[in-house]
């Protein structure tokens, strides 16, 4: 579903992804693992068409990045720290909004099976604005999944999220999950990924240091792979 | 067709979107018309002009308030959707990219003609002059349309670096004299009754202009907002 091809991203002169390579087949929930500075949102912006790839071949459900964006972009949903909500409209004007702006036929009515889906028809006429941050992220994700992506990109959702919130978002990822939408989630909370994601991979200094299904690689491995990114990242 | 629709929906959805939120916040419009209010009657007091100085002057201080004011719109029309972090969420959408740019630019020609609407009338009674010539009205149109379509995709490409405030009159300006002085010439002689012929250049020029940057926007918007 997804295939990175020797991805090269520079900012000026600093490289963030060096010759990445990276796959992610259908129905995989992949946990992107790494501390801060190790690209994880870099290659999360250019998978999402935000940010154009330096060098380097994108592959999306079979479209390529950047030539293909628009059809990418259509079989795509994104949740990142922040909700890309308007606080000035309600719940149900935020996804009638996004709606229209993925053509999609019948807004009013998917807007509300979204709003039930993550808990939040009873508020739906509340400006987002007076929402708490937990709600506005089950509502990033009611967005995310409006026009009913293959491929769903979770950029550190759990950031600001007390426990309740962070428990109640788990169950709305094991959803999605469980609907057999392809997943990648990044992350810096190895308990959290842990426990949601089939495949790990960590990323070190712009390159997958490791990678392998739960399986394969066993709690006590992915914390030791994980050190030693942390360690690597704080040499440079 | 299907794509065309698609486009237009997605414009419109952006105007709406804008105006609904402008309706409860109330920030943009408010900020923009106490501003360019501030500014006529500070000039109303600081020129003490006789009638004949004050029809010499009528279109520059219109066209000064109308530009500082739009620039304040502007600025806060991009600086809220970066902020929020919404520009991302209109980026990921699956439309044309350009979509995004006349959608926000309607918007801001929408809050920049509400301005104008209340100033004009205000204006008129401070000054004592008749602003209400169909002229008048047509220059002060192609002027907005032309310095919202350049401040509009300007303020895009300002709003991503630190300084955005000073950023914006700092590209803007340079690029809007040309738009400017078309404008107030043109105002000027509708003001002062001058033979059309001798307005029309200006006109042209505004015309020009507003296709120029309209094209030029459609044309480079999608490389101003990536990374």
């Amino acid at each position: 579903m997804i295939v990175v091809r020797n991805l090269l991203k520079r900012f000026g002169p600093k490289i963030v992804l060096q010759g990445l390579d990276f796959a992610v087949e259908k129905g995989e929930f992949v946990g992107l693992l790494g501390p801060n500075g190790a690209g994880k949102t870099t290659l999360l912006r250019i998978l999402a068409s935000l940010s154009r790839p330096s060098q380097g071949q994108v592959q999306i459900a079979g479209y390529r990045l950047p030539a293909q964006a628009a059809q990418v972009r259509r079989r795509l949903g994104i949740v990142s720290h922040q909700p890309l909500l308007y606080g000035d409209l309600t719940a149900e004007e935020n996804l009638w909004f996004y709606g229209r702006m993925y053509a999609l036929p019948d807004v009013k009515p998917r807007a509300e099976e979204v709003l039930r889906l993550v808990g939040l028809h009873p508020r739906r006429g509340d400006l987002v604005r007076t929402f708490s941050r937990g709600m506005k992220q089950r509502l990033a994700i009611g967005r995310a999944v409006l026009h009913d992506p293959d491929v769903m990109l979770f950029d550190e959702p759990h950031t600001g999220l007390d426990q309740d919130a962070c428990a109640m978002l788990d169950t709305v990822l094991s959803e999605i999950a469980a609907r057999g939408r392809t997943v990648v989630m990044t992350s810096h909370d190895l308990t959290r990924v842990a426990d949601l994601a089939s495949r790990f991979d960590v990323l070190s200094r712009g390159v997958i240091v490791a990678s392998g299904t739960r399986e394969e690689i066993g709690p006590d491995n992915l914390l030791r792979f994980y050190r030693q990114a942390v360690q690597s990242e704080g040499d440079v | 067709m299907q794509r065309i629709k698609a486009y237009l929906r997605a414009m419109g959805a952006i105007v709406w979107k804008d105006l609904a939120a402008e309706l409860r916040s109330r920030e943009l419009l408010t900020s923009m018309l106490v501003f360019a209010l501030l500014v006529i009657l500070i000039f109303n007091f600081a020129l003490e002009l006789d009638i004949k100085a004050r029809d010499s002057v009528t279109a520059g201080i219109l066209w000064v308030t109308f530009a500082f004011a739009g620039t304040l719109g502007l600025n806060r029309s991009m600086a809220s959707e970066k902020d929020r972090g919404c520009l991302d969420g209109l980026l990921l959408a699956p439309v044309d990219r350009s979509a995004i740019y006349f959608g926000k630019a309607i918007g801001n020609l929408i809050f920049m003609f509400i301005v104008e609407i209340i100033v004009l009338p205000v204006y008129s009674v401070l000054y004592n002059t008749n602003l209400f010539q169909p002229g008048l009205i047509l220059v002060i149109l192609l002027g907005s349309i032309g310095y919202v379509a350049v401040g509009t995709l300007l303020a895009t490409m300002a709003v991503q670096v630190r300084t955005r405030d000073i950023m914006l009159p700092i590209l803007l300006f340079p690029l809007a004299i040309p738009v400017l002085i078309a404008a107030v010439k043109a105002s000027n002689g509708f003001l002062q009754a001058i033979p059309l012929a001798e307005i029309l250049p200006w006109l042209n020029l505004l015309i020009v202009y507003d296709i120029v940057f309209i094209a030029t926007a459609f044309m480079v918007f999608d490389y101003v907002v990536e990374e």
